[in-house]
């Protein structure tokens, strides 16, 4: 594999049965995306972006064409494999958070880990690197419930990016908050894309996330319109 | 081990839904032991007061001899084998010989079975000392002391002290009658040795009716069995016939089961209403908690996983149950245990022993299956709702479109 190479994607089609016919979500997608790139998919609803984002994020396959990721053909894995791919290499950051309502903030963050063979003093301090990261170290004992929209969605970063995957996926992750909070999240991702040299893609139609990405790709009826890449607007970040 | 740990997160976190659930399957599980610890303490005390009472430890019979059977009575009498009589008169066996008769009660006609026994017996707990003779040869002074057990005594309506006669054939055929005095009566759980029962002392009972050395069945102590245990019988039986526990049992053993039968009916609805909730719960529950279980795949976990999660968070509720069945059933059955369930006194209508209360019985073994029971079955209810995880799509699980 190409040290650089995240993702490849060689003539991805999707599509899904709509009564008798079939509507095509995805249409001959070519894309790749490098190591620390800070990407985001845009367009408006149902213009395929999280369709693409979850064949990325090997939650689907898609119906032809080739998506390699981390090295790994989607198709080809099985579900175990499937699922070994998501534990150690991608990071998942939902609009809704999906945080589990059950645990408190440190048990969240800590789920991804225990997935993995890893000693409790080190995953204690992963855990606990990774709420500093985002600025919770002190509500780790605090429930989701007792926590603000932005605080449920820095608690979704630290778990997606607890485990060091080479990959995070967000999709539409400020769609529920409002404008600073937005803009506090994406500051914080785009911090930690610098830091840790992690591949982010996005999926979003908001221009306040927009505006930091450093690479555009406009998808329209599940085709992509446009790929704009070398943009930097907030290099100072 | 993840799977446990969150399992029963999740339980703990359900909290009052977990808990109601947990409730009605403790109460179905303290019943179903309640119930069955009914039945296994009247069996306890049926035997052991049948086997007091009425068989001893096993039976001798003459072959033609069927309590179920009056017109076998009439001829099912021998003489007692030679080699019994050491063992007789060492009260290691006591031979009983039965006739028919007719009591004349008030004037009343009651038909019954006469039925002589050695006064001196230490075998069978009939307060038959009180049979003996008032000199020590003979009945010579007319007097023919009898016992008769409460039952016997209510429908006869005889009393302590009353005279009855009675009409019996001997061994010719020849009719004759005598009046016997109620010397005694004996209150006993065993129906079958009271109802229209007069008990008189063997000896004069032969001599009525021209039956020297006769009997209809031998009862043999426990002292006797031990010995047939260790050297096995080497007498000649002849027209005897050897009875064990498991045959003189037989009838008490099957209306048991057939009413551990009928009572698991009951039990079994109760355990049905307590799986129902379980099985409503992990219906709703992944129903409702479509985008956890898609997060899950999404973190990494496999849909076996995940389906093992949601299986043991179902099962659990069995374990939850158990846990809480025992912190407040144990005082309870305990309780019952020591005061009994009083059994009202027609309750022994049917013919077996049953006491004036009952105390429940409960078997480590018994107790085993039910918490084996509640488990397995729980456990089965808690995975058929989660075949479904396996079958979604993650993505339509994220997106809380699964079902």
């Amino acid at each position: 594999m190409d040290n650089e190479l995240i993702v490849r994607l060689e003539n991805v089609t999707k599509r899904f049965p709509a009564g008798k016919t079939e509507f095509t979500a995805l249409s001959n997608i070519n894309l790749t995306f490098g190591k620390g790139e800070f990407a985001g998919l845009v367009g408006p609803s149902g213009s395929g972006k999280t369709t693409l984002l979850n064949i990325i994020g090997s939650l689907d396959t898609p119906t032809e064409g080739k998506a390699i990721v981390l090295g790994k053909d989607i198709n080809s894995l099985s579900h175990k494999e499937a699922a070994a791919l998501r534990n150690y290499g991608i990071g998942f950051i939902f609009q809704t958070y999906n945080l589990l309502p059950v645990y408190s903030v440190y048990d969240n963050v800590e789920f991804a880990l225990l997935l993995q063979t890893m000693g409790s003093t080190q995953r204690k301090k992963a855990v606990m690197e990774a709420l500093d990261w985002v600025g919770l170290a002190d509500r780790a004992s605090s429930r989701p419930s007792t926590l603000s929209g932005g605080e449920c969605q820095r608690v979704a970063i630290a778990r997606a990016m607890v485990k060091r995957p080479q990959l995070v996926l967000a999709d539409e992750p400020s769609a529920n908050l409002d404008s600073n909070n937005s803009h506090n999240i994406v500051q914080m991702m785009k911090r930690l894309n610098k830091e840790l040299n992690t591949t982010f893609i996005f999926s979003t139609h908001d221009q306040k996330v927009m505006q930091y990405l450093e690479r555009v790709i406009s998808l329209k009826d599940g085709k992509v319109e446009s790929d704009e890449t070398g943009r930097n607007n907030y290099a100072g970040i | 081990m993840l799977e446990y740990k969150l399992a029963f997160r999740n339980l703990f976190g359900a909290g009052l839904r977990t808990w109601l659930n947990v409730t009605v399957l403790s109460i179905a599980f303290v019943i179903i032991i309640f119930y069955n610890g009914m039945l296994d303490g009247w069996n306890r005390q049926a035997r052991n007061d049948t086997k007091a009472w009425e068989c001893g430890s096993g039976q001798i019979w003459h072959h033609l001899y069927d309590p179920y059977d009056q017109f076998s009575i009439i001829d099912a009498h021998a003489k007692v084998p030679s080699e019994y009589k050491p063992d007789i008169d060492r009260d290691l066996i006591t031979p009983v010989l039965i006739v028919q008769a007719t009591a004349y009660p008030g004037g009343r006609l009651v038909n019954v079975l006469l039925k002589g026994i050695t006064p001196s017996q230490a075998i069978l707990e009939l307060p038959t000392a009180i049979l003996g003779p008032r000199s020590d040869s003979s009945y010579a002074d007319g007097y023919i002391p009898a016992i008769i057990g409460t039952r016997m005594a209510q429908s006869a309506r005889l009393k302590k002290g009353d005279n009855i006669l009675v009409r019996w054939r001997d061994v010719n055929g020849t009719f004759d009658a005598l009046e016997i005095t109620v010397a005694s009566i004996y209150k006993t759980n065993v129906p079958t040795i009271d109802n229209g029962q007069i008990w008189i002392p063997l000896e004069k009972l032969r001599e009525m009716t021209s039956m020297p050395e006769e009997a209809t069945y031998m009862v043999m102590g426990s002292a006797y069995k031990e010995i047939l245990n260790a050297q096995g019988d080497d007498k000649h039986l002849q027209v005897w016939i050897y009875k064990d526990e498991k045959a003189l049992f037989k009838e008490l053993d099957d209306v048991i089961a057939a009413k551990k039968g009928g009572s698991k009916i009951i039990y079994g609805l109760l355990l049905a209403i307590a799986l129902l909730a379980i099985f409503d719960t992990q219906v709703l529950s992944i129903f409702r908690r479509q985008k956890e279980i898609g997060t899950y795949i999404a973190l990494g976990m496999t849909r076996l996983r995940v389906v093992s999660i949601f299986t043991i968070e179902g099962s659990a509720h069995s374990l939850l149950a158990i846990l809480l069945g025992s912190i407040w059933g144990i005082p309870l059955l305990m309780l019952i245990q020591r005061t009994g369930i009083p059994m009202p006194s027609s309750a022994d209508q049917a013919g077996l022993a049953i006491g004036d209360s009952i105390s429940p019985f409960y078997s480590a073994g018994m107790i085993l299956s039910t918490i084996l029971l509640v488990v397995i079955s729980s456990t089965i209810v808690s995975y058929l709702p989660t075949r479904r995880i396996s079958k979604m799509k993650p993505t339509d699980a994220l997106r809380g479109k699964m079902i």
